[in-house]
C-alpha cells in the first residue's frame, strides 16, 4: 500500500483524512486509484495535479515508479513565470 | 537525469564567461523582435477596447467601419466558435469579450486595414452599445456575498460558502498542531498586509504577424515565451490542425511570465484568414498595460507565534488573491511558498483565488510567492525586533534543511538555504555601519523551479561544428548555456557550437519557457544528446579502427581506444569523425526527448539597505546584496543578471509600482510616466553571491535561478524601510504618499 498525503483543502472528499492508502505501483496507478476510491478528488485530478515522490516534484510521468517505503504527496499542478 | 557521480567533476566549459551569442544583434538593432516581422501585402490591424469596467455588449455595428476606404476587415466574438475547453474557452474571451466586457480594456472588436493609420481611424467608426453593470476590482470587495460578480459558475467544488460566485478556489496547505504550537509561544503576533497588481514591465509590447493561406495553412511570427503554446492554443480556437500552423518565436524583448499567454494571436489569424493576407499586430504601452496580465494584488493576514529566543513555534496565513476577471490558481502556489524556508511543527496557509473587473492575471516570476513571502517576513522581522534578536540568526534557527517536511508536503533533499543565510552572514554588507534615517532589512526568498516536456537535437555538422535546435525562446541567455553544456558534453571550444531556438514544425514539443526551467531541462537535454552523438562517434572510430564499439572511450573531445588491449590507434577527434561521416554511415546527431523532472527547489537571500527622506517619504536603495543557490552556475554572468534583474523587478515592487483603479473601474496610470519601474539611476549596484549546492536531479547539478530573485525584496525593503522610519508598513507598494503619510501619523 502506498500512503498518499493530500493538501489540507482536499479532506473533504477523503473523509476528512490528511493521508489516504492506495495500492499503486506507479502515478498513473496511484491517480486512477485516488479518483475511484476517493470520487471527490477526481475534479481536481482532472484540472492537474503534481505528486512528489520523495521530495522531488512530477507534474506529469504517469509510469514513475513507487517504492513500498516512499513518500508520496500529492500537490496542485505547477506553473511558474 | 541524476547528478553525475564524480565525486568532483571539473568543469572547462560550464562556469566561464564568454561573450552572448545575441549581444551584437541585439546592440546594433539587428536582432528580429515581434514588431519587426513583415511580408508581402501585409495588413495592420487595431484593437478596440472597452472603456467600461463591467458592461454587457448589446450591439457592434461596423458598417461605417467597413465602408472606410482601406479597411479589410473586422472581427468580433461572432468570427469566433465556443471552444469546449474551458481553458481554451478563457483564452479566447479575453483576446474577445464574448457577450460581456469584463475589464477596461477587454477587447470587443479588431480591424485589418492597408495601414496602421487606418486602422487606427476604423476603430472610432465601430459603433458598440453597451449596457454598464455594477463593476467591483478589489479582492476583499469582490469576495462578499452581494458584490458584482464577474462570471457564472466558475466555484470549484471546494470553496466553502459564505463567499461570492468571484471565489473560484480555496486550498490549504500544512501540518502539525497549530492550537499546541501558539500555546508553545512567548508571543503571537497577528499581521494584515496588501500588495498592488504590478505588470512584468517587459519593454518590448506584444506584437506577431500572422499569414493564414488559401488552403488551410498558416504561419504565425510572434514573441512569446512558448511558440508550442501558442500553437497548440491558437490551433484549437481556429479549428486547425497542429501540424498546418507553424509559429516562430521572434527574439524577446522581456517576459518574465507575461508572454507565457495568448492575447492577439488568434484575433490576428482570423482577420489573415478573413482577408486571405498577413496581417501584422502590434500593442500599444497603454494596451499592454490595460489588456494584458499583471500580476495579482493580495489582501493577506498573516499569525506567527515564536519563543523569546527566536523559535517559531507555529504560523499559519490567509491569503486572497485576485487575478481579474477568469479564474487562476496563483494562490496555491502562494500557499505553498509562504513557509517553504522554515522548519515548521505546526503550519497552514489558507488561498482563496477571486476574479475581479480587472485584466486577466499572468504570470510573473514565481507567480504567488512574492506577497506571500513578504507578508511571512515582515512578521518574523518584527519579532526580531520585539525580542531584540538578529534577523540572520532567526532565520539560521528555523531554516528548512535537508529531511526538513516542508510547509506545502515533501520532505526535502539537499536544498540551500543555510549556506546562503550563513554567506548572508558573513558578507561585509550585513555590519556595515548606518546613517540617519537608514535601515537594513532583509529575507529569505523561494521557489519550486520545475522541468517539464524538452526536446534537443544536436547535429554534427561536417567541419566539426555543433549546432544545439532546442525550442524554447531564450529570456535569460540560455542560448548560451546550453552551447556551454554541449561543448563541456563533448569536449570541445565554446565558440564551436551554435544553439537556435526552432519553430513548431522543426523540433518536437516543448513546454513553455517559464518555471525556471530551460536551463535545467534543456540542458539536461543537450547533455543527453551531446552523449547519444559521442556513441554514435565512438561507433564510427570503432569501425575505422575494426574494433569494437564498446573498446572505445571519448575524451577531450576525441575517441580513444579504451586501454592497451583495445589496439594502438592515434585519438580521432570530433571534426576528424565528423569530416568523414558521409563515408562511414552518414550524417551524425544526438537526439533527446523527456519530460523532465528533478528541478531542485532553490532558496535566496536578500540585503537592502535604505535611506528614507524624513520630508517627502521617498525611499533610497543604497546598497543591496543578493545571495542565492544556483545549483551550478553555467554561465555565471547570465546568473548574476537574473538575481540582478529579480531584485530590480522587486525593488519596483516594494516601492512604487501599482495598479491604480478609479472609482469608475479604469485603469488609471496605463503608461511608463505615471507607473513607475526603477530605472538605472534609481538603483545602486546590485551585488551578488552565487553559492552552488548542486542540485542532484541534474548531471552538472544545475537549478533554475530565474524566480527566486524576485521573492526576496518585497520583505527585503518593507523591513529595511520599517527600521529607517520607526513604523512597520503593511502595504506595498511603500509609495512616498503611503510612506509620508505613516510617518507623520506614528504619532
Amino acid at each position: 500500500m502506498v500512503h498518499v498525503k493530500i493538501w489540507g483543502s482536499l479532506r473533504h472528499a477523503t473523509e476528512g483524512k490528511d493521508e489516504v492508502e492506495v495500492e499503486a505501483a506507479n502515478f498513473r496507478q496511484l491517480l486512477d486509484q485516488l479518483s475511484t476510491k476517493y470520487p471527490g478528488l477526481r475534479p481536481q485530478i482532472e484540472r492537474g495535479v503534481s505528486l512528489a515522490l520523495d521530495g522531488r516534484i512530477y507534474r506529469e510521468a504517469w509510469f514513475t515508479e513507487i517504492g513500498p517505503e516512499s513518500e508520496v504527496v500529492l500537490m496542485p499542478y505547477m506553473t511558474g513565470g | 537525469m541524476a547528478l553525475d557521480s564524480q565525486a568532483k567533476k571539473v568543469f572547462k566549459q560550464v562556469g566561464t564567461r564568454p561573450r552572448r551569442p545575441d549581444g551584437v544583434d541585439k546592440v546594433t538593432g539587428r536582432a528580429m523582435y515581434g514588431a519587426d516581422a513583415t511580408a508581402p501585402g501585409m495588413l495592420f490591424a487595431r484593437v478596440l477596447r472597452s472603456p467600461h469596467a463591467h458592461a454587457v455588449i448589446k450591439s457592434i455595428d461596423a458598417s461605417a467601419a467597413l465602408a472606410q476606404k482601406g479597411v479589410k476587415a473586422v472581427v468580433t466574438s461572432a468570427d469566433f466558435g465556443v471552444p469546449e475547453d474551458l481553458f481554451i474557452r478563457d483564452v479566447q474571451d479575453n483576446c474577445m469579450a464574448r457577450g460581456k466586457v469584463l475589464y477596461d480594456g477587454h477587447a470587443v472588436a479588431a480591424v485589418a486595414a492597408v495601414s496602421d493609420a487606418v486602422a487606427k481611424q476604423a476603430l472610432k467608426l465601430i459603433k458598440v452599445d453597451y449596457q454598464v453593470l455594477p463593476h467591483v476590482t478589489d479582492v476583499d470587495e469582490a469576495m462578499k456575498p452581494g458584490a458584482p460578480v464577474v462570471q457564472q459558475g466558475r466555484t470549484e467544488e471546494n470553496v466553502g460558502p459564505g463567499f461570492s460566485e468571484n471565489v473560484t478556489t480555496y486550498c490549504e496547505f500544512g501540518h502539525g498542531d497549530l492550537v499546541a504550537g501558539f500555546a508553545k509561544a512567548d508571543r503571537i503576533l497577528e499581521r494584515s498586509f496588501k500588495t498592488a497588481a504590478t505588470h512584468q514591465g517587459y519593454i518590448e509590447p506584444h506584437a506577431c504577424l500572422a499569414s493564414v493561406t488559401s488552403d488551410g495553412k498558416a504561419d504565425l511570427w510572434c514573441c512569446t515565451q512558448g511558440q508550442f503554446h501558442v500553437r497548440n492554443v491558437c490551433a484549437e480556437i481556429m479549428g486547425m490542425e497542429s501540424s498546418q500552423l507553424r509559429v516562430t518565436a521572434s527574439e524577446i524583448g522581456g517576459g518574465f511570465g507575461g508572454k507565457t499567454t495568448v492575447f492577439i494571436e488568434p484575433v490576428a489569424l482570423a482577420l489573415s484568414r478573413k482577408t486571405g493576407r498577413p496581417v501584422k499586430m502590434v500593442m500599444s504601452r497603454e494596451e499592454v498595460f490595460r489588456a494584458t496580465g499583471p500580476t495579482v494584488s493580495s489582501s493577506m493576514d498573516v499569525k506567527i507565534g515564536m519563543t523569546r529566543d527566536g523559535r517559531i513555534t507555529a504560523a499559519e496565513a490567509h491569503l486572497r488573491y485576485q487575478g481579474g476577471a477568469f479564474p487562476t490558481g496563483t494562490v496555491t502556489m502562494g500557499g505553498q511558498s509562504a513557509f517553504a524556508a522554515y522548519d515548521l511543527e505546526a503550519v497552514r496557509t489558507y488561498g482563496w483565488n477571486v476574479m475581479t473587473n480587472r485584466p486577466k492575471e499572468a504570470a510573473y516570476r514565481a507567480p504567488g510567492a512574492p506577497m506571500a513571502i513578504y507578508a511571512v517576513e515582515s512578521v518574523v522581522d518584527e519579532f526580531c525586533q520585539h525580542f531584540g534578536l538578529d534577523p540572520l540568526d532567526v532565520r539560521l534557527m528555523n531554516a528548512a534543511k535537508k529531511g526538513t517536511r516542508s510547509s506545502y508536503g515533501p520532505t526535502f533533499d539537499a536544498i540551500g538555504l543555510i549556506a546562503t543565510l550563513e554567506a548572508a552572514k558573513a558578507h561585509p554588507h550585513y555590519t556595515a555601519p548606518l546613517g540617519p534615517n537608514q535601515g537594513r532589512g532583509l529575507s529569505c526568498g523561494f521557489w519550486f523551479n520545475f522541468g517539464g516536456n524538452t526536446c534537443v537535437t544536436l547535429n554534427v555538422n561536417s567541419d566539426g561544428t555543433i549546432g544545439v535546435t532546442e525550442g524554447n525562446p531564450d529570456i535569460g541567455g540560455s542560448r548560451a548555456s546550453i552551447s556551454l553544456m554541449a561543448a563541456e558534453e563533448l569536449g570541445i571550444p565554446y565558440d564551436k557550437v551554435r544553439t537556435i531556438v526552432a519553430d513548431t514544425n522543426s523540433i518536437g514539443y516543448n513546454d513553455i519557457t517559464d518555471g525556471s526551467r530551460v536551463t535545467f531541462s534543456v540542458g539536461l537535454a543537450t547533455i543527453q544528446s551531446a552523449r547519444n552523438a559521442i556513441k554514435v562517434m565512438c561507433a564510427r572510430a570503432a569501425k575505422i579502427w575494426g574494433i569494437d564499439e564498446d573498446a572505445v572511450i571519448w575524451e577531450d573531445g576525441a575517441a580513444k581506444p579504451s586501454g592497451p588491449n583495445a589496439g594502438d590507434f592515434e585519438p580521432m577527434t570530433l571534426a576528424e569523425i565528423a569530416a568523414v561521416s558521409a563515408e562511414t554511415g552518414g550524417p551524425i546527431a544526438g537526439h533527446h526527448e523527456v519530460n523532465a523532472d528533478g528541478a531542485g527547489v532553490s532558496f535566496g537571500v536578500h540585503l537592502a539597505d535604505v535611506e528614507v527622506d524624513p520630508e517627502t517619504g521617498a525611499t533610497k536603495v543604497l546598497r543591496y546584496t543578493v545571495f542565492q543557490d544556483a545549483g551550478r552556475a553555467v554561465h555565471p554572468d547570465y546568473v548574476e543578471g537574473q538575481m540582478q534583474g529579480g531584485a530590480a523587478q522587486g525593488i519596483g515592487w516594494a516601492l512604487n509600482e501599482e495598479y491604480i483603479y478609479g472609482k469608475d473601474g479604469r485603469l488609471q496610470n496605463a503608461g511608463f510616466l505615471d507607473y513607475r519601474v526603477p530605472v538605472a539611476s534609481d538603483l545602486p549596484n546590485i551585488d551578488t553571491v552565487i553559492l552552488e549546492i548542486p542540485n542532484p536531479g541534474h548531471p552538472y547539478g544545475v537549478r533554475g535561478v530565474g524566480e527566486t530573485p524576485i521573492v526576496p525584496p518585497l520583505a527585503a525593503l518593507s523591513n529595511a524601510v520599517s527600521r529607517a522610519v520607526g513604523v512597520r508598513m503593511h502595504e506595498l507598494p511603500m509609495s512616498p504618499p503611503k510612506l509620508l503619510k505613516a510617518m507623520n501619523g506614528k504619532g
